[in-house]
């Protein structure tokens, strides 16, 4: 079977197995997350949970490393917002 | 208090598994803890086994030898003769008691499939576990691509060649079609023909060494023979692939606007300057790997000694038995040098046959001895490579002033040069509270190497190990919530101190 | 060669000494056995603050310090990043909401702007501060710098008025005449001097030792939490517990917290505070960080899904009537002391600064420096514990 995630409103299909990271990837998506000073657009860069480029929010669980993160069905995807974090009241 | 483990042995790759294997078949009662959700670390990094196909294993170096270490884990954690914890981190290692590390740990990553990951492993009712207790440390935390900045690395597009080759061996994804692999070293040839293998257009692989030199080098080859029928094999491979290979060629610039399109290369001398004209190729997908970082902030929390290597990594200082300058902790696989997987297995084999004979197991001593004659070996080889694969004495000179070098925090070479001129920075720390590289999200993994080089480029001296120890050196081994740090008062609530760990010691 | 001024210690109070007096046209050298801004100066969170202080003479010097930062330098407060962010001191229990207004009552008596803040009034301050404070007050002269960019930057400036700044090089001895320094040795050679100032920071003792005087600034251990980057503005002020300021004033050596909370430029909260007295043990207390993020949730319960990303030390110098010591020193003519702030440092140190300027240059000083002075300790040890 295949999973269906979301991503900025487009479902984004994934392998059993594979990561968000990698399924976005695999999308043609490359990037998911804008830097804080230069609103530059990141994604996965080295891949195994190093450099903490890749976050994301996953089911309102924000700062995921996308890298390490196993693809589920019906996950939302969401962008970190600036600072890296969604910030709850 | 948590059941007290004979050993914790940190990391499933190569050398932490043979570690734990081993000392569980010696009697001792072992506690594995892993970041990844199954074993093999970096090297022998896989799919998910629950949803493998036939194939996934394809042009993966020593297949069987993992196959076999992980059978022995199965047995031994269903036996109950190791706690096995995938899926964790450990982020802070204390020594409470005389002679009793505690290692306090949190999960990879949240969400239901963190959640699903600690139920598996057997949370303690409350939660998670947060805790292993331990007499003794095998620490084998394994290494990541060390990376040199460059105009433009950080467009979407461009990865650490590690990162490319574990998107593929992991989660059968090719990132670009069209790649260009670049650094230096021999791992770029892997890389590269994995990417080639799974259907990737490969433009070149851009070497910055003359290469090859290694294999008449008397010193390494000749101890390790098996490494130069390796070599031939990916030359073939090569040549099959009809892959360009660019020696004495380096990435002068990443061009692209939001993703990468192309990189500018060019010839360079010995010493990276440059040699011939720039030439531009079209890719899509940039690995870029100059060697490996050893990962070594949890050593480095208990106040191991340390030194330069060859490779000018920082390396644990151990002895011909695998033990640090601090009782109890052994120290295995790239932590200790940077030099592959069959070193590593062989290191992690003898740190635990030398825990157990400490511990008056029985433990032959021709196994430790064979072992530590191919250890000797290996390290010969390894040597023989970070000769033959330096990085650049004048790599500094590839910089121009809007190249990032720091990734998470956006510090230019430019922010670096006014920090080291204006303000008076001669050494990284300085560098690091005046301009703030390494001061972000990963804490100065991916910029360390390079800032440090900076720092001691720009006061014209050479990288000390104190210079690199300033930038290896991390309080929190990674990063964990509040929630979570406060939870720990709960414990008794008597000081819980480490006799050795040094703070750092700057603002945030 | 020789100088005017000898400063010991490129930490911000050598840094705003050596300022100061280059300024008035002093030539200065300044050496450090170590990097700039390599000790305590790095080790905190940068407050200028006036809040956390009863009313007497350190007030005084706060309050006279606020001046210098504002007046005085205000044309470079851009270089480090000088935030008159506000302080806002919370009080959980009414109880300590009233010992809070007393407290601003003798405040407001010296100079100090306080606003009481009511229970309701707390969120349009702080959005996320917890729902169960009892109301707080707000000190708007509170601020915040970065401090090695002060000090940095200070010796840049010392440095474009002739003054000399040696690195690795430390104080090794004095150069004497009878009683009278005129000079230091160091481990590049020595340097004759007029004056001497020893802006050592938490071991100006062991440099008032080398001229046989002695000053009795003590370490006292402090842990700061720093988290991941958060979005501008999440935390807007200096916030902390009414608790703190007692604990800035008490004398124990066992460990205290006291929750303080507050963003950055960086976009990093930092968390502290702590206190206690083990010497110079620089191993990381699992208790005291533990303590220190439990604190900060109960006042901002948003943090407990935060992450610290990592945990800094320092020593504090501090004596033992909490009072810095600032000023030339009877016992030994030629020497001068600017020690001693505990944690104050990177507040006091603008004022300090200018007020020893002003006695080197035979000026009366803005401050009177009679509670700052160097021989004003018992020479009885016990008196110190």
């Amino acid at each position: 079977m295949t999973y269906r995630m979301t991503f900025r409103g487009s479902v984004v299909p994934a392998q059993p197995g594979q990561s968000v990271g990698a399924a976005l990837v695999a999308a043609g998506i490359l990037d998911w997350r804008t830097t804080r000073q230069g609103g530059r657009p990141r994604g996965l860069f080295c891949g195994i949970g190093v450099c903490f480029d890749c976050l994301i929010t996953v089911d309102g669980m924000p700062d995921q490393r996308a890298c390490l993160v196993p693809a589920g069905d019906g996950m939302e995807l969401g962008d970190d917002e600036e600072g890296g974090r969604a910030v709850h009241a | 208090m948590p059941y007290t483990h004979d050993v914790a042995v940190v990391g499933a790759g190569p050398a932490g598994l043979a570690a734990a294997v081993e000392s569980a078949e010696a009697g001792l009662a072992v506690a594995l803890i892993d970041g990844a959700g199954q074993p093999g670390g970096q090297y022998w990094r896989h799919y998910d086994e629950s949803h493998a196909r036939p194939g996934d294993h394809r042009g993966h170096h020593g297949w069987p030898a993992f196959t076999r270490l992980r059978d022995r884990l199965d047995a031994l954690t269903a036996a109950g003769r190791i706690h096995y914890l995938p899926g964790h981190q450990v982020w802070l290692i204390t020594r409470d008691d005389p002679g009793v590390f505690t290692l306090r740990v949190t999960r990879s990553f949240d969400g239901s499939a963190g959640r699903a990951a600690a139920e598996v492993i057997g949370g303690t009712g409350t939660g998670p576990n947060r805790e292993v207790a331990a007499r003794a440390l095998i620490l084998c935390p394994g290494g990541y691509d060390r990376q040199l900045p460059v105009p433009g690395w950080d467009l979407p597009g461009v990865m650490a060649a590690g990162g490319a080759q574990a998107l593929l061996k992991g989660h059968r994804t090719l990132a670009g079609k069209r790649a260009v692999v670049a650094g230096t070293g021999p791992f770029l040839l892997p890389v590269a023909t994995g990417l080639a293998r799974a259907g990737a257009s490969l433009a070149a692989v851009v070497e910055a060494n003359g290469t090859l030199g290694w294999l008449r080098d008397p010193l390494g080859t000749v101890a390790v023979p098996g490494k130069g029928v390796e070599a031939l094999q990916y030359a073939a491979l090569m040549a099959r692939h009809r892959i360009p290979y660019r020696r004495r060629t380096v990435i002068r610039e990443i061009l692209g606007e939001n993703r990468v399109e192309a990189v500018r290369i060019a010839r360079v001398d010995r010493e990276g300057r440059r040699a011939g004209p720039d030439r531009e190729i079209a890719a899509d997908l940039v690995a870029l790997g100059w060697g490996f970082t050893p990962s070594l902030e949890l050593p480095l929390m208990l106040g191991v000694d340390t030194r330069k290597d060859t490779d000018g990594s920082l390396v644990v200082v151990v002895d011909d038995l695998q033990r640090s300058s601090v009782d109890g902790v052994y120290v295995a696989g790239e932590a200790t040098g940077v030099g592959g997987a069959a070193l590593a297995v062989a290191e992690g084999r003898l740190s635990a046959l030398a825990l157990s004979a400490s511990l008056r197991r029985p433990a032959t001593a021709a196994v430790a001895g064979r072992l530590q004659r191919a250890i000797r070996r290996g390290r010969r080889f390894a040597a023989a490579m970070h000769r033959a694969y330096p990085v650049p004495g004048a790599w500094t000179e590839w910089l121009s002033e809007s190249t990032l070098v720091c990734r998470c925090e956006e510090v230019s070479y430019g922010d670096l040069l006014h920090a080291c001129h204006d303000l008076g920075a001669e050494d990284p720390r300085t560098l690091k509270m005046l301009a703030r590289p390494g001061m972000g999200w990963c804490q100065g993994r991916i910029c360390g190497f390079a800032s440090a080089e900076i720092a001691s480029c720009l006061s014209r001296r050479e990288t000390t190990p104190e210079d690199l120890r300033s930038l290896s050196t991390r309080s929190l081994a990674f990063p964990v919530t509040l929630g979570e740090l406060a939870a720990l008062t709960d414990d008794t609530g008597r000081p819980r101190l480490n006799p050795a760990s040094e703070a750092t010691t700057e603002r945030g | 060669m020789s100088a005017d001024l000898v400063v010991v210690g490129a930490g911000v109070v050598g840094a705003a000494s050596a300022y100061f007096a280059s300024l008035a046209g002093l030539r200065v050298v300044v050496v450090e056995r170590g990097a700039l801004a390599g000790g305590t100066s790095s080790a905190g969170e940068g407050n200028l603050l006036v809040s956390d202080k009863e009313a007497g003479p350190e007030l005084d010097l706060a309050l006279y310090s606020q001046q210098v930062w504002r007046e005085d330098l205000v044309e470079h407060a851009g270089l480090w990043e000088f935030e008159a962010k506000g302080g806002l001191v919370v009080a959980g229990s009414e109880h300590g909401l009233a010992s809070l207004r007393a407290l601003s009552v003798h405040q407001r008596r010296c100079g100090v702007e306080v606003r009481d803040v009511a229970r309701a009034e707390l969120h349009d301050y702080e959005p996320h501060l917890s729902r169960e404070l009892a109301g707080g007050a707000f000190y708007p002269q509170d601020a915040q710098v970065q401090p090695m960019l002060v000090v940095a930057h200070l010796l840049r400036l010392a440095r474009e008025s002739g003054a000399e700044v040696r690195t690795r090089t430390e104080v090794v001895g004095f150069l004497r005449d009878g009683d009278r320094v005129k000079g230091v040795r160091t481990s590049g050679g020595d340097i004759p001097a007029g004056a001497v100032l020893n802006a050592a920071g938490t071991w100006a003792g062991g440099v008032a030792d080398l001229a046989g005087v002695r000053v009795p600034v003590l370490p006292r251990r402090g842990f700061i939490l720093v988290t991941q980057p958060m979005p501008a503005r999440t935390i807007r002020h200096k916030v902390y517990a009414a608790e703190y300021v007692g604990d800035v004033a008490s004398s124990d050596a066992a460990l205290q917290t006291s929750p303080v909370v507050e963003g950055t430029g960086s976009g990093t909260i930092l968390i502290g505070s702590s206190r206690e007295r083990v010497g110079f043990d620089r191993t990381v207390s699992v208790t005291a960080i533990s303590a220190l993020a439990a604190k900060a949730i109960t006042l901002f319960p948003m943090l407990r899904e935060v992450r610290a990303m990592r945990t800094y030390l320092g020593f504090r110098p501090y004596c033992p009537d909490h009072l810095p010591v600032i000023g030339p020193d009877p016992r030994a003519p030629g020497l001068w002391h600017a020690c001693g702030h505990e944690g104050a440092g990177i507040g006091l140190s603008a004022g300090t600064g200018k007020l020893i300027a002003q006695a080197l240059a035979g000026v009366k000083p803005g401050l009177d420096l009679v509670p700052f002075a160097p021989d004003r300790f018992p020479d009885d040890e016990e008196a110190l514990r």
